[in-house]
């Protein structure tokens, strides 16, 4: 059996497990990579975030509050592509939760990319792609 | 060793039935990522919470994920659908095997 390796990340990326099985350090770009290829349809996924500027002025320098949601879905991934490690969080919504929406607060290193996958049940994949800009050293930004 | 972890939740006590209610956590938690140094250039080791859940009556509402990017005191909110009067039970699981809890009852009507 032989497999491109655009079609292993692909079937990898089926399952949730694989999520964890991947290297972290070249994840960011494996994972674009297999959802372009691997998700069909593209929906409403809203990736919304901020920069609390008040705060960037203190000690706090990189730390952003970021809100995601996409209705329907099961499982959220977020990366943020230009830490050293881009993982973020892994958020699954069981039976109980009243929206497949979430709001935390993460690091960033740098201005960058912060990645937004959702898995819905029927197996398909959305993305959301947010630049967030990070002031360090000052307010100026 | 993370000191002084507390843990701080706020929802709703009361509600109707099938209302969807906003339920917000803190945690105090250094989140050590494990990629900075100290002033003698050793890499300080890694010490986060890397799991967040809550359950409504047993089931699971959220279950959190958490890689070294989350910053310091993982703050996190999210929306529940309560059809019955019950407890939110919090757990948040630390690198260095602590479990820290906390709970919230909410009365529906």
């Amino acid at each position: 059996m032989s497999l491109t390796r655009r079609e292993f990340v692909g079937t990898s990326l089926t399952s949730a497990a694989a999520f964890a099985a991947l290297p972290s350090l070249s994840f960011a770009a494996t994972a674009d990579e297999a959802i372009a290829a691997y998700y069909r349809r593209r929906g409403h996924i809203g990736c919304r975030d901020h920069l609390d500027r008040a705060r960037n002025c203190r000690e706090r320098l990189n730390t952003v509050q970021i809100e995601v949601s996409a209705p329907g879905a099961e499982e959220i991934i977020m990366f943020a592509a230009g830490n050293p490690n881009p993982n973020v969080a892994t958020f699954k919504f069981g039976p109980m939760s009243g929206s497949q929406a979430a709001t935390t607060r993460i690091r960033l290193a740098s201005e960058q990319d912060v990645v937004a996958i959702a898995k819905m049940p029927d197996g398909s994949f959305l993305k959301a792609v947010s630049n967030v800009k990070v002031t360090i050293g000052g307010c100026g930004g | 060793m993370a000191e002084n972890v507390t843990p701080r939740v706020r929802a709703p006590r009361e509600a109707s039935v099938g209302e969807v209610v906003s339920v917000r956590t803190l945690i105090s938690h250094p989140m050590e990522s494990g990629m900075r140094r100290d002033g003698d250039g050793n890499v300080i080791p890694r010490s986060i919470i890397n799991r967040f859940v809550c359950t409504f009556n047993g089931e699971v509402v959220v279950d959190v994920t958490m890689e070294p990017s989350i910053a310091t005191n993982p703050y996190f909110q999210f929306e529940a659908k309560v059809m019955e009067s019950g407890t939110f039970n919090f757990t948040w699981y630390d690198d260095d095997g602590s479990v820290y809890e906390d709970s919230s009852d909410i009365t529906v009507s």
